[in-house]
């Protein structure tokens, strides 16, 4: 406790830092997955390959690509760009998914009443599509940012500076606030990230009350029966 | 591209392959490791998973702990855990299943439940008894759900296990720190290479067998 609150500058910078490469890997996830998600939908044919494809990134285990990526982008292990890519790519082998699905559960009649009274194809996807798809979006996109956050550490063992700097040197020199610390640090920066997109959520889609979700679907279940 | 040529050229020479530490005996050790902590897991996490998916009790505080284990950043369990049990395979291994177990038991559960509820009528009005519903009907239904969870839990042991060789055990981890002590990229990208294979060909044999068990009738 008392290596914690002696070294609680040190933990907010390290915060500050694991912020500054997660955060830029869960939004450029979130705004790519968008055109790709909406095109699997759009071309179904290309779903699977796309869909399956990108999704195989997240076979690839993290710490391999951390190694890996510099070949291809010419940066060093060590650069917080290189992580940021890294990270990205595994986000959006999860979020492209969730896109698919969540364009996908647009119903195609709503579609084509945008159509019919006029809406340009920009328009309908951003005042139709995109509202609709809203809370399959944000229900995907919390997860990408609870496992980006937790994901951010790993770099630690190649020198990238972040939250899971407290790991590797808590475990060198043999400190275990430090560890202790830095996973408290890691659980309620991924917590307070993902009460802020609910609230996000809610700010940005107001008319999705928060009803008791079990018995609203399962009313809507039997209208449609 | 020579980084590349370079860690080709290693990863591909018989002398790395061989030997005590050689990428043979660490690629052997990374798959036991993996298969034995997704075998510890799974000898709990199956039935428990099972359990829920049958009774649905105890689905909140299994849901939370999925949650909950999500955000938990695997190398600072492992590093914990390697201050306190000493450097060596314990603490690798306690991380390993503390990352398998939710995968494992959201996958039983879930499969479980995703089963049509008038089919789990239909076998318990023929007088089957909970015992042959669960294993006889709810199983085989929810075979496809039951195995992605193992396949995910496999997944992420497999990518975490390089980090054991951090804490001093075994492992493709091993060259792979090796060559980051050493300043050898080469090696670092050839044991990573390895490492990346290894992962992407258990996935396919995985994905093969969920596809060929999609393919029996009485699964789905």
């Amino acid at each position: 406790m008392e290596w914690i609150l002696e070294n609680l500058p040190h933990i907010l910078e390290l915060t500050l830092d694991h912020l500054l490469l997660s955060a830029p890997a869960v939004l450029a996830a979130f705004l790519l997955s968008l055109p790709l998600g909406r095109l699997a939908v759009r071309l179904p044919r290309l779903r699977e390959p796309l869909v399956g494809g990108i999704g195989l990134l997240y076979a690839i285990p993290s710490l391999p690509l951390f190694i890996v990526l510099p070949l291809i982008l010419g940066t060093s292990i060590r650069e917080p760009l290189n992580a940021v890519v890294a990270l990205t790519l595994f986000g959006l082998a999860l979020m492209v998914r969730s896109a698919a699905d969540a364009f996908g559960s647009v119903e195609e009649d709503v579609r084509l009443a945008a159509v019919a009274v006029g809406h340009s194809a920009g328009g309908r996807f951003l005042t139709v599509e995109l509202p609709l798809a809203g809370p399959a979006l944000l229900a995907g996109l919390r997860v990408v940012s609870v496992s980006t956050i937790s994901l951010v550490s790993v770099s630690a063992v190649l020198g990238v500076t972040s939250l899971g700097s407290l790991f590797t040197d808590g475990f060198e020199r043999g400190i275990v606030a430090a560890i202790v610390a830095g996973i408290v640090t890691t659980a309620a920066l991924a917590l307070v990230l993902d009460l802020l997109l609910v609230a996000l959520g809610r700010v940005l889609m107001p008319w999705r009350r928060p009803v008791p979700r079990r018995s609203a679907s399962r009313s809507a279940e039997k209208g449609a029966a | 591209m020579t980084p590349l040529l370079e860690a080709l050229d290693w990863v591909l020479t018989a002398d790395s392959w061989t030997g005590p530490g050689g990428l043979g005996v660490r690629a052997g050790e990374h798959l036991l490791y993996s298969l034995l902590a997704v075998g510890l897991s799974a000898l709990v996490a199956l039935p428990a998973g099972l359990l829920i998916g049958h009774t649905g009790r105890g689905r909140g505080i299994a849901v939370v702990s999925t949650g909950v284990t999500r955000a938990l950043p695997t190398l600072g369990v492992i590093t914990l855990v390697a201050l306190a049990a000493g450097i060596g395979l314990t603490a690798p291994m306690v991380a390993f299943i503390v990352l398998a177990v939710p995968s494992i038991l959201a996958g039983a559960y879930s499969g479980v439940e995703a089963v049509d509820p008038q089919i789990v009528d239909a076998a318990r009005a023929q007088g089957m008894s909970p015992v042959q519903v669960l294993l006889g009907v709810e199983v085989p239904l929810g075979m496809r759900l039951i195995l992605g969870g193992v396949r995910l839990a496999t997944l992420q042991v497999v990518a975490t296990a390089t980090l054991a060789a951090y804490v001093g055990a075994g492992g493709l981890g091993r060259p792979l720190f090796l060559g980051l002590r050493n300043y050898d990229y080469a090696m670092m990208l050839g044991a990573s290479i390895v490492v990346i294979l290894l992962a992407v060909v258990l996935d396919a044999l995985f994905a093969l067998g969920q596809r060929l068990l999609a393919r029996r009738p009485g699964t789905a």
